[in-house]
């Protein structure tokens, strides 16, 4: 027995018990509460890393809960029994995303969120999104992943709806919270079809079992129709510009993590579960949909006049260039040609790419709203007279979002145009124009928000835990574009090809042999 | 509420609140458990306020929430108890020792001290559900009550 | 075919949930729609674990003879449909209590004039 076999449980489990426990310690005091979100979001982080460092250096790690052994994955009978955490590559790079929004998230929500003002509520739901997250990333059985999925579903819309006195934060929280129950269900009821066929829930039993008959394929439908509707695609994006919107910035860069979470799990879904029944087909469905949700979510951003909206659908527009290269993937995964692969690598690289800078986006427009009290574009003004800061690093994620070399935007987007490239020179067009006409837009908010003569409001300085919360993004968003070669070649790179070729050592670290 | 209403809440309530207990307290051997148990507790809540009002509760909230708190961080407490092992492993089954023993097989009436950490995680759940469960009750009540007269 | 009723019940159970989802346009009516889209999942999966002549699966209250003759109903999917019934209280609750938060905010439950958040 080493501590190091239970780091998988640890990382859920301690922000589980944080967010718990999180409210007790405020009834104490509250500055007992802040340090305790400090201990418990540095230990999450630390078992974060750790397992990255384990899973990219040593391998799957297999966790079996409740378990004699860790690693008795399997009962009497050679057959999958307990609930087994199984943490991939695909599953730790996911995690460290988590890590990165959650830990700037919990620190900026220390400076930015106010005491008497749902501080407490929001931090604490922060932990249990974070925990629901982590779960979802790491655990290898289906049912479990529909729980963690639920889990995620009420914190977040928890967190959307907290500020009660407000109007519009109940009404977004109300539209996100059917959208994503619906999802939840399309995925339960996909679960209970692959259970009622096969009697198991353990994925990688599943995946040795499904054949890709009537009864796969419908689970896969819904599984696609379901996860789609938590990541947020066209024509299910309704909810998602309103939740960002609407959420304060520390809940809205969780919320990011939390759709590309929904997202993961569509990439789990077609490439390890249903990875040898997976038809082309598919993927051409989830490209198109890409492609659709990159165009309509930008054009829309066009007409925004609010900041939190504005950001939210280029946030929305980024998981459309994630699904654009991930369907790429699909149509071919079955050819295995070069460029496939090319694509799930940009996909991949992609998503902690937006993680880091729409991350900083969402910061920025907080510190903004704390600043001058309003997000609306028509009353701001020449900010960057007075803040400084907060003018660079939205600067510098609106850049690095339309992918303006050296940011690190460029480096994941660059893949993604050259594969979409050899599969349909059209979409790749349209991906390009989509990026300008985001530049031009931001370019625009950037000009309306920080420049022009200074206007006389009072304005309220960043706090520093705000400052740190945005300075570890903006670190990130220049660190990734100046080495792009070294985080795909460690990280990327062994992330990507967990799925997509990664199905056989899946299984074989699950069920042995 | 009218008088027979409040009469009949006063004699059900401690019925409810003890069938709920006892659900709560055979979640191991019978059907039922934490969740089961913790929601028929609630409903003696909702009874309450039902039948009194929810401003007769309106300081009970406090109370509610900080049982949940507790029940849910002692579920995750006892989970960390198996760790030695792995997570959720049920350290105390089997020891002999407080809910240690081992289950008698063949049909018998049930042995309460068996179990290991079930009985307790019960206990945490029951608490969890029984305080959730009442103040969202409480709350829909304090919420809707002023603009539906 | 009477062994086949509880997955058709299921599935009239959803079609109608869906349908009153499309159709209906007061809050309370869309939370009811879900919850009885829920309830056909759940009628689904607790009836994917029935075995016919099967007893309770409890250990201690099983009749007399070796438990592994007895036909037992499978417990996996009991447990599965009762942590689904557990999670859609949750949820119910918490789009109940936003439905009086935005009857609170706007006087109406109705979601044509509910709409704040467009474009």
């Amino acid at each position: 027995m080493s501590f190091a076999m239970h780091v998988p449980i640890l990382a859920i489990a301690a922000p589980l018990l944080g967010a718990f426990s999180l409210p007790l310690m405020a009834k104490v005091h509250h500055r007992l509460r802040d340090l305790w979100a400090i201990i418990v979001g540095a230990f999450t982080v630390a078992m974060i890393v750790t397992l990255a460092v384990q899973v990219f250096g040593g391998g799957i790690q297999v966790y079996t809960l409740g378990a004699e052994a860790p690693d008795a994955t399997l009962g009497p009978e050679g057959f999958p029994i307990r609930i087994t955490l199984v943490a991939d590559a695909m599953g730790a790079f996911m995690a460290l995303i988590s890590a990165l929004l959650g830990g700037a998230a919990l620190v900026y929500a220390l400076g930015f969120a106010q005491d008497g003002k749902g501080k407490t509520l929001s931090m604490s739901l922060l932990l249990l999104l974070w925990a629901g997250m982590l779960g979802l990333k790491l655990t290898g059985d289906l049912f479990n992943f529909f729980v963690f999925l639920e889990i995620t579903t009420v914190a977040a819309c928890g967190l959307i709806a907290y500020r009660v006195w407000e109007s519009r934060p109940p009404e977004a929280a109300f539209k996100t919270l059917v959208m994503f129950i619906l999802g939840g269900l399309m995925v339960l009821l996909a679960v209970a079809l692959l259970y009622g066929e096969y009697g198991a829930l353990n994925m990688a039993y599943l995946s040795n079992q499904i054949g890709g008959g009537l009864i796969d394929r419908m689970a896969l439908g819904l599984l696609v129709g379901g996860l789609l509707m938590k990541a947020g695609a066209v024509p299910m994006h309704m909810w998602a510009p309103d939740a960002y919107g609407e959420a304060d910035a520390n809940t809205a860069i969780v919320l990011v993590a939390n759709t590309q979470a929904g997202l993961y799990g569509l990439l789990r879904m077609l490439f390890t579960l249903y990875g040898g029944a997976a038809t082309p087909e598919v993927g051409w469905l989830i490209t198109s949909l890409g492609a659709l949700t990159v165009l309509v979510t930008v054009l829309m951003a066009v007409v925004q006049h609010r900041l939190g909206r504005l950001v939210a659908y280029g946030a929305v527009s980024q998981i459309g260039y994630m699904l654009l290269a991930a369907g790429v993937a699909l149509v071919t995964v079955g050819a295995r040609p070069e460029f496939g692969q090319l694509a799930l690598q940009g996909s991949v690289f992609h998503m902690i790419n937006d993680a880091a800078c729409i991350g900083l986006l969402f910061l920025c427009v907080g510190a903004v709203h704390r600043a001058t009290g309003t997000g609306d574009l028509r009353s701001l003004g020449g900010l960057a007279h007075t803040e400084r800061w907060t003018s660079g690093f939205f600067l510098l994620g609106a850049l690095a979002l339309a992918g303006i070399p050296p940011l690190n935007g460029f480096a994941s987007k660059l893949m993604i145009y050259q594969s979409v490239f050899m599969l349909s020179p059209i979409l790749a067009a349209l991906a390009v124009l989509a990026s300008i006409l985001l530049l031009a837009v931001f370019v625009r908010a950037f000009q309306g928000a920080f420049l022009g003569p200074r206007q006389n409001v009072v304005s309220k300085p960043p706090s520093p835990a705000m400052l740190i919360g945005m300075g570890v993004l903006a670190a990130v968003v220049i660190a990734f574009g100046l080495f792009p070669d070294v985080m795909v070649r460690h990280v990327v790179a062994p992330a990507a090809e967990a799925l997509w070729t990664g199905r056989d050592a899946y299984m074989a670290a699950v069920l042995g042999g | 509420m009218s008088v027979v209403v409040r009469t009949v809440a006063r004699l059900l309530l401690a019925p409810v609140a003890i069938f709920g207990a006892y659900v709560v307290m055979h979640g191991h051997l019978t059907p039922g458990g934490g969740f089961q148990g913790g929601a028929v507790i609630a409903s003696a809540i909702a009874l309450v306020v039902v039948a009194f009002g929810a401003q007769r509760l309106r300081k009970q909230k406090k109370t509610l929430s900080v049982l949940e708190d507790v029940g849910a961080t002692a579920f995750a407490v006892l989970a960390f108890l198996g760790i030695g092992v792995t997570f959720f492993y049920n350290a105390l089954a089997g020891t002999g020792g407080l809910f240690g023993q081992t289950v008698p097989i063949g049909p018998n009436p049930g042995a309460l001290n068996t179990g290991g950490l079930l009985p307790l995680m019960n206990w945490a759940v029951g608490l969890k559900v029984l305080a959730g469960l009442g103040s969202m009750v409480l709350l829909l009540g304090l919420l809707g009550g002023d603009d539906d007269r | 075919m009477i062994g086949n009723l509880p997955f058709v019940a299921a599935m009239v159970l959803v079609v109608l949930g869906l349908w009153t989802l499309m159709t209906r346009r007061n809050l309370i009516k869309l939370v009811v729609g879900i919850v009885l889209i829920e309830n056909g999942v759940n009628l689904l999966l607790v009836s994917l674990g029935y075995v016919r002549g099967g007893v309770a699966p409890i250990y201690t209250y099983a009749p007399e003879g070796t438990p592994v003759d007895i036909p037992m109903v499978m417990p996996t999917p009991q447990a599965l449909t009762l942590t689904s019934i557990v999670i859609g209280v949750a949820t119910t609750a918490l789009l109940l209590t936003l439905a009086v938060l935005i009857h609170r905010h706007r006087g109406t439950l109705d979601v044509r004039k509910i709409r704040e958040l467009r474009g």
